[in-house]
């Protein structure tokens, strides 16, 4: 697709008088230095400056609202029927702005400062203290490393879901209740899950898993004990609800081979793994690698099964990123603290996506010396 | 009786006796797995009808070999005798569904209503957002997915408290939206690039606007994306804790938060706890069932180029 010129040509004639053009100017900028009054005023306030006394920020919210009904406004006023193409994309642009953009500005500004929001004293400027301490805190470090044995256990998920997408894919009777059942697990709350399978199935007594375990002759199962028996448990409890999405991402792509592909496979003598591994698997490399990314995505953010079946434990084995600081700012509402740690871990993920998208390019788009 | 004239080839027998067990293998792993994905539920629901002795015996299978009684549900207000009396649980219990239904729902609508504009408008015409152009804006849009929510949470609880929207469903509203319009905006980006031009080529002609083409002529064709894009969003929404545990607290909590803060204090009081993590789950249960077809499609739309 080209990147020059619309796809949809619009001819229009739009006389756009001066008249115009000062009315959307007055508009947009209007209603900006009303917004910039509100922040003026409300800061002012804040620290006891006037005599005003504002309870919340809240006219800040109302003022940014008006501002950016106005701006969307003004478009259509300045720029006539291209104005009216931008109203597509502007209102989501400009809530994203909002929601994100300003927060991260604003994340920045609490990392460099201790803030317990339990304490007395409010935000005190600290600079890169959080960061040193994060260095030295031999947990935050355990909890990215169990992200990484989190994100290796992608490499099943993916195997079993290539698997289940493959036999779904085949001649099989009942296939859309197959479908439909093993869609359930993505469908549950993780909460739920963690009682009904993590809390319940595996309790120790009377849970069906512990007997079943029992039954096949593991003594005295228990599935949190050890560290690594606790991070395997979670990572099947994670697998048993994503497996679905995987499969159905992979079952989408195999259903868009063409089938003459594989018939002409067949006859070239490709059967069974050969023709597998030689012609379905390098088709499905597209697939695979955005059902893996978005995965990896989704894993990167795993929290709520932890929080309520381990709470990270038994020390600190099955922490990921996000339930540590979960807990940090729980236990401690060290707001500062928390915040530095979620950075660097964002900036962790994004070198790391990049450079996984980077080698994914570089093996999936070879350049040849000439 | 003379010699079977016509007879398999013995290796045609053999064939198909590798092609029966072969049957057999791909049956039984699609049990297995059925088995694996529908237990816990299964579990959850006839639990919630024990009483304790029949979860200490690890009794199973309803009628059989315990009776189902209405312990778990009673303690919900939700069986049939206590239905119609005064509950506080219940009370709670609805007042906590009704949230989640409420931020879910409002919450998909304003994700599906701005991510189709977007994706609408990224899939026709050429911007220029400063040194932004067309794919820029749409990896800054889907660029959102990546963030994990642990990044705006802590900066988040901070701003409402500031702007008096913690507790608050509209707050709740405001941030999930946030979450979904990622997946919103890719699967209607596809699903509008699969419209032909032409269409509303033609209804300009006849003299409607863009936005009246849009609305009138485009919107209804795209409408099973649309519908696939809000399904996805409910089911993410729903099932949100993370946000839901931090910034609400009493007014605005939602099911996912009651579900949780029961866990701990209940012990071996499995009958109410299984009630409950039912009732979350029963919801989303019935819609998967139901429009399993727009899920798949959801989820399948953008795997496939």
């Amino acid at each position: 697709m080209s990147t020059e010129g619309d796809l949809l040509h619009v001819v229009t004639l739009d006389r756009i008088t001066p008249r115009r053009v000062l009315l959307g100017k007055l508009l947009i900028w209007g209603s900006a230095a009303l917004m910039a009054l509100s922040f003026l005023l409300l800061g002012l306030s804040e620290y006891g400056l006037i005599g005003l006394e504002f309870s919340t920020w809240r006219p800040a919210l109302y003022a940014y609202l008006f501002w950016a009904t106005c701006f969307c406004i003004a478009q259509v006023v300045l720029r006539g029927e291209q104005g009216k193409r931008v109203l597509f994309v502007l209102p989501a642009a400009l809530f994203v702005v909002a929601m994100v953009i300003f927060p991260l500005i604003f994340a920045i500004l609490i990392a460099l400062s201790d803030w317990n929001l339990s304490s007395p004293d409010g935000r005190q400027f600290n600079g890169f203290g959080n960061f040193r301490q994060m260095w030295d805190d031999p947990f935050y470090w355990n909890a990215l490393k169990n992200m990484v044995w989190y994100t290796a256990a992608i490499a099943v998920e993916y195997a079993i879901a290539f698997g289940l997408a493959l036999i779904l894919s085949g001649q099989i009777r009942a296939r859309k209740f197959f479908r439909v059942a093993f869609l359930m697990p993505l469908m549950l709350s993780p909460v739920a899950v963690s009682w009904m399978v993590g809390k319940s199935m595996m309790e120790v007594r009377f849970g069906p898993l512990a007997r079943l375990a029992r039954w096949l002759g593991w003594d005295n199962p228990s599935f949190f004990g050890s560290p690594e028996m606790a991070r395997f448990t979670i990572m099947a409890m994670d697998a048993w609800t994503f497996i679905p999405f995987m499969m159905i991402m992979i079952l989408a792509g195999l259903q868009a081979i063409p089938r003459e592909v594989q018939e002409a496979a067949r006859v070239d003598g490709a059967r069974g793994w050969r023709g597998f591994w030689e012609v379905t698997f390098p088709l499905m490399l597209p697939v695979s690698i955005t059902a893996i990314l978005i995965r990896i995505i989704f894993k990167l953010k795993l929290a709520d099964i932890i929080i309520n079946v381990t709470s990270g434990g038994p020390g600190g084995a099955t922490d990921s990123v996000t339930s540590f600081i979960f807990r940090e700012y729980r236990d401690r509402s060290n707001v500062g603290y928390g915040t530095a740690m979620a950075l660097v871990y964002l900036i962790l993920i994004v070198l790391a996506i990049t450079l996984f998208m980077k080698l994914v390019d570089r093996w999936m788009n070879p350049k040849y010396l000439e | 009786m003379s010699a079977q004239i016509f007879h398999d080839h013995p290796g045609d027998v053999k064939q198909k006796a590798a092609w029966l067990s072969r049957r057999v293998a791909i049956y039984g792993i699609l049990l297995v797995w059925t088995l694996i994905c529908l237990f816990p539920i299964y579990w959850t629901i006839t639990t919630s009808f024990k009483i304790a002795p029949d979860v200490m015996k690890g009794n199973m299978i309803p009628y059989w070999d315990y009776t189902p009684q209405w312990r778990g549900w009673k303690s919900l207000g939700l069986s049939p005798d206590t239905i119609g009396l005064e509950s506080t649980v219940r009370e709670e219990f609805l007042k906590r569904f009704w949230n989640s239904a409420v931020t879910a729902v409002g919450a998909s609508l304003l994700a599906v209503i701005l991510g189709s504009m977007a994706a609408y408008g990224l899939s026709r015409f050429r911007y220029r957002f400063g040194f932004m152009r067309n794919p820029d804006i749409s990896f800054f849009f889907l660029s959102q997915l990546i963030l994990p929510p642990v990044v705006l949470a802590l900066p988040f609880l901070v701003l409402y408290r500031q702007l008096d929207l913690l507790d608050t469903q509209i707050g709740l509203i405001l941030l999930y939206t946030l979450t979904v319009l990622p997946i919103v905006i890719w699967i209607m980006r596809d699903q509008f690039q699969s419209i032909p031009v032409e269409l509303e080529e033609a209804a300009l002609v006849d003299g409607l606007s863009i936005w009246g083409a849009f609305f009138t002529i485009v919107l209804p064709i795209a409408l099973p994306g649309m519908v696939a894009s809000f399904i996805l969003s409910l089911v993410l929404t729903w099932n949100e804790y993370f946000f839901a545990a931090l910034l609400t607290s009493t007014d605005a909590k939602t099911l996912p938060v009651m579900v949780a803060s029961q866990t701990g204090s209940q012990g071996i009081n499995w009958w109410s706890m299984a009630a409950l993590s039912a009732s979350a789950i029963l919801p989303l249960i019935v819609i998967g069932v139901v429009l399993e077809r727009y899920i798949i499609k959801g989820m399948a739309s953008g795997a496939v180029k």
